[in-house]
């Protein structure tokens, strides 16, 4: 059994020597709980599709979401009802469209009315740097002259204390769950990503707790270009879930699924077209 | 010469402004068709940076998203997200921005983000990603959109990333260390920046003044240099008919 709340004394989390290697099912239900903020990352490459799909499966509800490209792992979990704010970056279907439940929500408040917290992709990345840091917040250059400010409380200026020049300022994120895919992870927890990695080490070392998805769990972890390792004692479990980034990409296992993304657009435009598939396609199908 | 097609001729006059340049950010859409055929017609040593993390990709085929295997694989250099943003694009080393949008203003100001009322949009928009920090960072901006009184308007919806004047401050007055939008190419022309405002430099062949006046949403001015754009060549044709074909 997994039991997150034993591994943190105050603000910080103790850290256990290894990461549990469990199942998807087990994980999801011990680590992500109602009224949870939940970070899914994974830039293009590595979404953690069938996490989310999990997520809906076990109806964890009153969510806020946070994920830079709320592609369609946010269009799922939104057009079920699971998520109450969306803090993001940019929501669409790349090179595809709109995401038509996203819309849909904002638009219509459809099925649920759904708060946003916007940004652009560079300060919702800093808000992850300073949550991984252990800062308040981070500075940047930007936001300014741009109708994001004044959106919501979490961009604000702030003065250089050497130079006096003002800067944008965004809060440290710190969710209480990531959840990531990557390529591998050995027996003891420790995982790999190659290729692409987006923020998904930021997250991590952002969250109070972490679950990892793997496409395959091997002996040993072989560095190869570009390879990043994350110590498994930064992760609280470990779900073996081959092809659990479909209909993105696992570089090294399969390519990016780019008609399903096409399709996508005729499934998720239509309310009963899009509540047919996640009842045929995630409520009627399982995985341990 | 056959009839120009004009999707064409914005995406061949696109790809001619990179001909010149070092590095590019590319965003998704027309822009990474123009910056691949870019590389592979004009300017081999352009160096693609898109911000999923990839630095140097040589794609063989034209990428559907920003994070397409093809780039990942092809790529000089993997970084994380956060380095592209902090390091390669807010510490001021990339050359040419290349950005789509749904609207642009006369002063270059885009927006991605919504039509309508924000908070109850009447079309809501994929939104800013990456956009706002290239136009405000990258040493110079282009834009690439299909131009209409829908997309060329006197009012923006929502202010996604800056031109030349937005609040009624200019860049240096906001702080912004790029150049800006110096180049628009659309399907009817080019406009540059004179002072804060865009103006019509280049129109293509087989468009007149009043089509180009009639698509533009506020008055728009005209170079006295005006110029009309070079038509296709029939290589330059054949090389994006192969590109889009996969047939490199």
């Amino acid at each position: 059994m997994i039991e997150p709340g034993r591994y943190r004394n105050g603000s910080f989390r103790l850290g256990r020597a290894v990461a549990e290697i469990t199942t998807l099912r087990a994980a999801v239900s011990e680590l992500i709980q109602p009224g949870d903020t939940v970070a899914l990352e994974g830039f293009t490459h590595l979404i953690p599709f069938e996490a989310g799909a999990e997520i809906i499966r076990q109806s964890i509800r009153d969510l806020t979401l946070v994920r830079l490209t709320p592609d369609l792992i946010a269009d799922q979990l939104i057009g079920v009802g699971a998520v109450r704010e969306l803090i993001f970056s940019w929501g669409g279907n790349p090179g595809v469209g709109s995401l038509h439940r996203l819309r849909d929500a904002i638009e219509n408040a459809w099925p649920n009315p759904l708060l946003i917290e916007e940004h652009s992709h560079a300060g919702l990345v800093n808000r992850y740097t300073a949550g991984a840091s252990g800062l308040p917040f981070a500075t940047l250059r930007a936001y300014v002259g741009t109708s994001l400010m004044g959106q919501h409380g979490n961009i604000k200026t702030i003065a250089c204390p050497f130079t006096g020049e003002e800067l944008a300022a965004v809060p440290a994120l710190n969710p209480d769950v990531a959840v990531v895919h990557a390529q591998q992870a050995d027996r003891m927890g420790n995982v790999m990503i190659w290729g692409i990695s987006g923020v998904q080490k930021e997250a991590i070392l952002a969250s109070r707790r972490s679950l990892v998805t793997v496409e395959e769990i091997v002996d040993e972890l072989i560095p190869r270009p570009t390879s990043l390792q994350i110590p498994s004692f930064a992760i609280d479990a470990v779900a073996l879930v081959p092809h659990g980034a479909w209909p993105s990409y696992a570089s090294g296992y399969y390519d990016r699924d780019n008609d399903f993304y096409i399709n996508w657009d005729a499934i998720s435009r239509d309310r009963q077209t899009f509540n047919s598939w996640i009842k045929r396609h995630i409520y009627e199908a399982h995985h341990d | 010469m056959t009839e120009i097609n004009t999707r064409e001729m914005m995406i061949i006059a696109a790809a001619r402004a990179l001909a010149h340049e070092r590095t590019c950010f590319v965003g998704i859409g027309i822009p990474s068709i123009a910056a691949n055929m870019a590389r592979r017609f004009f300017n081999p040593n352009l160096l693609l940076i898109y911000e999923s993390g990839c630095i140097g990709s040589k794609p063989k085929r034209l990428p559907l998203s920003i994070g397409d295997n093809e780039l990942s694989d092809t790529a000089m250099a993997v970084v994380p997200v956060p380095e592209i943003f902090n390091y390669w694009l807010q510490g001021g080393k990339v050359d040419v921005g290349f950005l789509g949008a749904a609207q642009i203003d006369r002063y270059g100001n885009l927006n991605t983000t919504v039509i309508g009322d924000y908070a109850k949009p009447t079309i809501r928009l994929p939104g800013a990603g990456g956009a706002p920090e290239i136009a405000a960072s990258a040493k110079e901006v282009f834009v690439v959109l299909n131009q209409s009184q829908r997309s060329f308007v006197e009012q923006l919806s929502f202010v996604s990333s800056v031109g030349h004047l937005a609040d009624g401050k200019t860049r240096s007055q906001l702080g912004l260390r790029g150049a800006g939008p110096t180049k628009v190419i659309t399907d009817l022309g080019i406009l540059e920046p004179n002072g804060v405002e865009l103006e019509l430099t280049s129109i293509h062949p087989g468009v007149n003044l009043e089509q180009m006046r009639g698509e533009t949403g506020w008055e728009l001015k005209v170079s006295s240099r005006l110029v009309v754009t070079d038509p296709p060549t029939h290589d330059e044709l054949k090389a994006l008919r192969r590109l889009k074909e996969g047939l490199w």
